[in-house]
């Protein structure tokens, strides 16, 4: 994995190391390339194909061009790439017309489709839904999480994500994680009264001993619990109070030091146990 | 059957059989293949039985009843067939059992009304060897089908099964086994038409801790059933073809992808795998040797895309069924990430006669870049639809009017469609085309797995693209936008197109979009999603331009661009339309010209249907 490969990128030259994804590359260097299937969170996926450039390369014994999504193409020696020419910008373009036909409520797509020049769709929208554009980011999040509470459901046109048999979902913890990485906020989810809903099911909050504010869910907890080996005292306060203590205790500690006091504390990050 | 620990005991046990089998008087083989037993060949089956039991021309007595796998010719089915003499009976009833048993079995008569007729010479053929449909084929892979028993692993051996797996595993070293696939030039039948020997050094070469190796009978081409008829019809050449294989690789373990939907494929080949572990041909020490290899059936859910190499593989692994990009290869990183091959069941089954017979005799056949022999569903408008298989490099022309006996009384040849959904339309210019891997492809459709269907003047190009755009719609699996939604987009344009909707610029819309579904898109599915329109659109563009400038389908197929009107002096006023239409459009008196009411007709088309002088014509 460590060894250094040349590639060309827009007819610039790079040492990089052999088999790191060109995504990756560009994003090191500033090159921009759209994406909007990517989290550094899961494994790329290539799904949306927006992040395609055009390559060049020799294989058996001739040269060849084609499209490839950076997001999952790795580096080798020799490689010369194109992020922004001609084939690549109509397919990005008609990538976006298309995603814009099917979610034509979305302002992350109308903005990215404007960006390359897409005012507004060319092709038959679909009516009045949500602005899934089926990235998959959410369902793959979920299984990184380890819930596997959501899943994609049926295959081609009528493909959608969705909760096993469309109930609210058993194994769903309410960590609001899908809601996070989903590119076109269309994870519809509401908090109030100490109470979350997402994904038509309602979850009660913990609230923090500290401050009283609710940032977790039960399930949250017990899961952390169960799976992470946490103490549940660990979430009795929200990450603020903790921050908040353990600046108190450190700044005692300091206080305790200069009159001679005793040796640290746990380190911050595991928070001081309550009580 | 006892566990065989060496080849001479498999050789032993060969001629046993065989010389069991020489002493049958006769034998009566009745197709129970998916076409025949749909026309109820199972009852043919036990009324036979019953009558040879009652008519005591038994096992006892040297007969034999066997039920066997697809003869191909599904069109003439049920088939009987008697041997010895190749007597073939077409459209065999339950009740004709008393006779066949009684004449051709128990005497040596035959039963002239159940021979085939041929329709070109007129005269009933009295063995199948002169019947054109399998006069001019040439059987390898299908070759043992229709002459055994699939659920018996002892008429395998008895025709020569494993043999050729004895031979590799004492007489050839792997790299040999490797180096034989190469040198044969064997190309994969399921689509790709990939070098088989090419792809099995990719997988030794490649680094991995286990290999594996798969057979591939998703078969998810509407109307094809050319793996399903290999997989029911003799399970273990494909066995045989995946030890061999595994064997040249180094692999221990190996998977049969079949489809819940052919029950008989997933039964058959499952008992094929146990039958053949009894008899030592499977699991550790194969023949004694000390080479270990088992095989697992998986079953799919009959998705199209799990034939994608990438999609069958996470489906094997209990995962979603979908594409992943393909810039490693699966020979080198495939199942649970390990160096893999996949081949299409056809390919298997290929395998032992190559290690048989021999390179020069493989490379005798076919062409010099696709030697050997392919296997075809015949379907569409030919009089005979059916299972075949034919030397690489024949003519269209001689599949279609040779084999398949050409096209219907006054209908006339529009196009063939290769390569299943994906593939791609072929008009009359190119029936002089040698059907080989490259030939399809250079002329814009491809070999696909092997579906071949004919369509006549009657058929809309639109429409049948449409139609084909429509399967991949649906059969998308989704994952990436310019597929998922691309196609949709294609299908909308195109059913503007069939619905009179369509302006000037659909055509150019539909290519620039096409263009990009076939660059952008995640696996070969979507690669080649657009292949029927732009195939059609090729050799067909007169067609379209007529759907969008004149509002017209030609054909008459797309309802709201036909108008049926009927030549009056082609009428005959033989008053068949008039009974069978079923709005009551059509007037005349008997033997004088009848009419449309343009108002009442809904273009159904069953006037034009039953016209026997063809008067009903699309109005210009
Ligand atoms: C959408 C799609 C569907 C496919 N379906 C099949 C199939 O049903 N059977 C098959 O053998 N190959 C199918 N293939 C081809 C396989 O991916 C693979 O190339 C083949 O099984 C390799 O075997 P071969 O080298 O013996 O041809 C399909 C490919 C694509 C892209
Ligand atoms: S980021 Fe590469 S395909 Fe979406």
């Amino acid at each position: 994995m460590s060894t250094l490969v040349k590639i060309k990128i827009d007819e610039k030259e790079y040492e990089v190391p052999r088999g790191r994804y060109l995504l990756a590359i560009c994003q090191e260097n500033g090159i921009p390339i759209p994406t909007l299937c990517h989290h550094e969170s899961v494994e790329p996926w290539g799904g949306c194909r927006l992040c395609v450039v055009e390559f060049r390369k020799k294989r058996w014994d001739s040269w060849w061009t084609e499209l490839a999504t950076a997001c999952l193409y790795p580096a080798e020696d020799g490689l010369c790439v194109w992020t922004r020419s001609e084939k690549v910008m109509k397919a990005r373009r008609t990538i976006l017309d298309l995603l814009l036909a099917r979610c034509p409520g979305s302002e992350v797509i109308t903005k990215i489709a404007a960006e390359h020049g897409v005012y507004q769709t060319s092709f038959a929208k679909r009516e009045g839904e949500d602005n899934c554009i089926l990235c998959g980011l959410c369902t793959r999040v979920c299984d990184r999480v380890g819930a596997r509470a959501i899943a994609t459901a049926l295959r081609g046109a009528l493909k959608e994500v969705s909760t096993p048999f469309g109930e609210p979902p058993p194994d769903c913890l309410g960590c609001l994680s899908c809601a996070h990485v989903c590119p076109t906020h269309t994870i519809g989810h509401t908090e109030a009264d100490g109470k979350r809903t997402v994904w038509g099911r309602t979850f009660e909050l913990v609230r923090c001993s500290g401050c009283g504010a609710a940032s977790v869910t039960r399930e949250q907890v017990e899961y952390a619990v169960r799976t992470k080996n946490l103490s549940p005292e660990y979430f009795v306060k929200c990450d603020a109070c903790k921050r908040r203590e353990s600046a108190a205790t450190f700044a005692g500690l300091l206080f305790d030091e200069r009159k001679g006091g005793e040796g640290p504390v746990g380190p911050t990050g595991s928070g001081p146990s309550h009580e | 059957m006892q566990r065989l620990t060496s080849p001479d005991a498999l050789e032993k046990l060969r001629a046993e059989l065989a010389g069991k089998r020489q002493a049958i008087k006769k034998t009566v083989f009745v197709c129970c293949g998916p076409g025949c037993l749909a026309n109820g060949s199972r009852k043919i089956a036990d009324a036979i039985g019953l009558q040879m039991e009652k008519q005591k021309v038994d096992a006892s007595v040297g007969y034999r009843r066997c039920t066997t796998g697809c003869h191909g010719f599904c069109e003439q089915g049920p088939l009987v067939i008697v041997q010895p003499g190749d007597i073939f009976y077409c459209k065999v009833k339950p009740s004709d059992a008393a006779t066949i048993v009684e004449r051709t079995v128990k005497g040596d008569e035959l039963v002239e009304r159940l021979l085939y007729l041929d329709p070109g010479t007129k005269q009933r053929c009295k063995a199948f060897t002169e019947i054109p449909f399998y006069a001019k084929q040439t059987r390898v892979a299908l070759a043992r089908i229709g002459t055994l028993d699939p659920t018996d692993l002892g008429n395998a051996i008895a025709s020569g099964g494993y043999a050729s797996l004895a031979k590799a595993l004492f007489t050839m070293k792997p790299d040999q086994v490797i180096d034989l696939v190469d040198r044969s030039g064997l190309r994969g039948k399921g689509g790709g038409g990939f070098l088989t020997g090419r792809k099995w050094r990719s997988c030794v070469k490649a680094p991995g801790d286990r290999r594996y190796v798969i057979c591939n009978g998703d078969e998810g081409d509407p109307g094809a059933f050319m793996d399903r008829a290999t997989m029911e019809g003799d399970p273990h050449c494909v066995i045989e073809g995946m030890i061999i294989g595994a064997y040249a690789v180094g692999s221990h373990e190996g998977y049969v992808y079949v489809r819940e939907e052919y029950p008989l494929a997933v039964e058959y080949m499952q008992l094929g795998v146990d039958e053949a572990r009894k008899a030592g041909l499977l699991g550790d020490n194969i023949l004694g040797s000390d080479f270990s290899f088992d095989i697992k059936i998986s079953r799919g859910g009959g998705a199209f895309v799990c034939g994608e190499s990438s999609a069958l593989m996470r489906s094997v692994e209990g995962k979603v069924g979908e594409p992943r990009a393909k810039y490693i290869h699966s020979v080198e990183r495939g199942l649970w990430d390990q160096p893999t091959v996949l081949n299409n069941v056809e390919t298997w089954a290929t395998v032992p006669v190559i290690v048989q017979k021999g390179v020069d005799w493989f490379r005798s056949m076919g062409t010099k870049g696709s030697p050997g022999t392919k296997a075809f569903s015949l379907s569409g408008q030919v009089r005979n639809t059916g299972l075949i298989e034919v030397p690489m490099g024949v003519t269209l022309r001689e599949v279609i009017f040779g084999i398949g006996g050409g096209l219907f009384k006054r209908r006339t040849f529009k196009a063939v469609q290769t390569g299943g959904p994906s593939g791609g339309c072929l008009p009359e210019d190119k029936l002089d085309l040698a059907v080989d891997f490259d030939e399809l492809t250079r002329a814009g459709s491809m070999m696909g797995s092997g579906g071949m269907i004919v369509m006549d003047d009657r058929a809309c190009m639109v429409d049948v693209a449409r139609y084909f755009t429509a399967f991949l719609v649906d059969e998308s699996c989704g994952k990436c936008v310019p597929c998922r939604e691309g196609t949709k987009q294609l299908l909308a344009l195109l059913t503007d197109i069939t619905h009179g909707n369509a302006t000037e610029d659909h055509l150019a819309r539909i290519e620039a979009l096409a263009a990009t579904i076939m660059q952008a898109s995640l696996c070969a599915l979507g690669k080649s999603a657009p292949n029927p329109v732009l195939s059609t659109l090729k050799q067909f563009r007169q067609e379209y331009l007529s759907h969008i400038e004149k509002k017209r389908c030609p054909a008459g197929v797309c309802k709201p661009l036909t108008r049926f009107v009927i030549d009056e002096e082609t009428c005959t006023g033989c008053g068949l339309c008039l009974k069978a239409c079923p709005v009551d459009a059509i007037r005349g008196e008997k033997k004088k010209p009848h009419t449309i009411e343009p108002s009442k007709c809904i273009t159904c088309a069953a006037c034009r249907e039953v016209c026997p002088v063809d008067a009903v014509e699309v109005a210009s």
